[in-house]
């Protein structure tokens, strides 16, 4: 199942919308680097508040993600994990560390934003 | 005793019982036909005998029942309830008690037990009271059976045969539903209790404070995360101040739910700021090996929620007043 991708000015914005298999992560993965690299996105913003379990495969295609739109010069956030998603988690060591996260996407958008004036 | 067998039934299974006498074949025949023509005999008359100890239960239901009411004061159970209540509440279950016995169904029954635990558990009725009170009266109607059957022995026994089975069945269903219903009232307090203990309060906005007091074991520190992640949700909280001043002490494994409470804040998009850790939850912190810099810990309260602001980028200005 593909995920829709927005251009909303200078960022993108993927909303995940059900459960995704290994293979439509991966493809988003790919989708999501190709269209940041068309556009000249500075920001990537992942909504995964439709998911209702991340996986340990999800956690780390996602941590994938944000490492290889840095090496293009933009910065991810992931948004919108719900508060049970959350605590699982962190119980089975899913820490996402190195991703920026933020609650919903808002608050991903004020974040780059913020970052994009000052410079980041 | 025949329990099991026929603790599932109304006695008046004669299906069953015929059933048995069609086993035929082998050496043991002659044998199970014996005791087949036996049964057979006896077993028409269970439901007879039945209605006959229920007749007697019946008309000497007023002796009977003060007797129990005498037995139970003497051996001082239900100590706190009044005479006048006790001789009520015998009335209410022996007439229940006669019933399940009539009847051989317990629903009526364990309906019964569930409402006059909730009335007497209030009043500090204790387990052991209640299924006291519940053999007294077995043994006081088991007392009136020899008593009236003692002549006719094979008769008292088979009119045993009818009454222990329910009697001991009857007993089971008052004891477990007083139990249940004890159990079910810890359990709401208990939630009660633990729904109290952990607020989780908007001091500012996208600002939250939760504190801590008293003991934290696995469960509580679960429900504590729990609540803290919907409440970061629900107020769009941007930085928590967890502060654990009333704790006195922390095993590691909590330790550890505080360190995952914090990461999963985090993956909410919310700064976690950790006060007033004691010098010995402090130690415990460090012996468990936990990456400090993931840890955001400030002495107090006060400073806490200073550096609370200081994030969330507010200042705190005195007002000058003009004269």
């Amino acid at each position: 199942m593909e995920v829709p991708l927005l251009k909303q000015g200078d960022f993108l914005i993927a909303t995940i919308q059900a459960a995704l298999t290994d293979a439509d992560l991966l493809q988003l993965r790919t989708a999501l680097v190709q269209q940041v690299v068309r556009f000249r996105s500075r920001g990537v913003i992942v909504d995964v508040t439709s998911l209702d379990v991340m996986d340990s495969f999800a956690s780390r295609t996602l941590r994938e993600v944000a490492q290889m739109i840095r090496l293009r010069g933009a910065e991810t956030v992931i948004v919108g994990i719900q508060p049970d998603v959350a605590f699982a988690m962190v119980q089975l060591g899913l820490k996402l560390e190195d991703v920026t996260t933020a609650l919903d996407l808002e608050e991903g958008l004020a974040h780059l934003s913020r970052r994009s004036t000052n410079g980041a | 005793m025949l329990f099991i067998s026929l603790s599932m039934h109304t006695l008046d299974d004669q299906t069953g019982v015929k059933s048995m006498t069609r086993i035929d074949s082998g050496p043991e025949s002659t044998q199970i036909h014996d005791s087949a023509i036996a049964t057979e005999e006896s077993s028409r008359p269970v439901s007879v005998l039945l209605r006959e100890l229920v007749a007697h239960l019946r008309d000497n239901r007023t002796q009977l029942r003060e007797e129990w009411a005498r037995r139970i004061t003497e051996a001082k159970l239900l100590t706190a309830m009044t005479k006048d209540e006790i001789f009520a509440e015998a009335t209410s279950v022996y007439d229940n008690y006669v019933e399940a016995l009539e009847t051989g169904t317990f629903e009526a029954l364990q309906a019964y037990a569930r409402n006059l635990s909730e009335r007497i558990i209030p009043r500090g009725v204790e387990t052991d009271e209640v299924v006291g009170i519940v053999l007294l009266l077995r043994d006081v109607l088991a007392r009136s059976l020899f008593a009236k059957y003692q002549t006719d022995f094979t008769k008292l026994n088979r009119i045993l045969d009818a009454y222990e089975p329910a009697a001991n069945r009857i007993a089971n269903t008052v004891a477990v539903g007083f139990v249940q219903e004890r159990e079910r009232i810890i359990r709401e307090q208990q939630e009660a209790i633990r729904e109290l203990s952990t607020p989780v309060l908007q001091v500012r906005e996208r600002l939250l404070i939760l504190p801590i007091i008293g003991v934290i074991d696995s469960q509580r520190a679960r429900q504590l995360t729990e609540q803290l992640l919907r409440g970061i949700r629900t107020n769009r909280a941007k930085v928590v101040v967890i502060d654990i001043t009333g704790v006195a002490a922390m095993d590691a494994t909590v330790a550890n739910h505080l360190v995952q409470t914090v990461e999963a804040s985090r993956l909410l998009g919310a700064t976690v700021i950790v006060t007033g850790l004691s010098p010995e939850i402090a130690q415990t912190i460090v012996n468990i090996g936990v990456d400090l810099g993931k840890m955001n810990t400030v002495g107090d309260l006060q400073g806490g929620i200073e550096q609370a602001e200081r994030l969330l980028g507010y200042k705190v200005v005195p007002f000058v007043e003009t004269p």
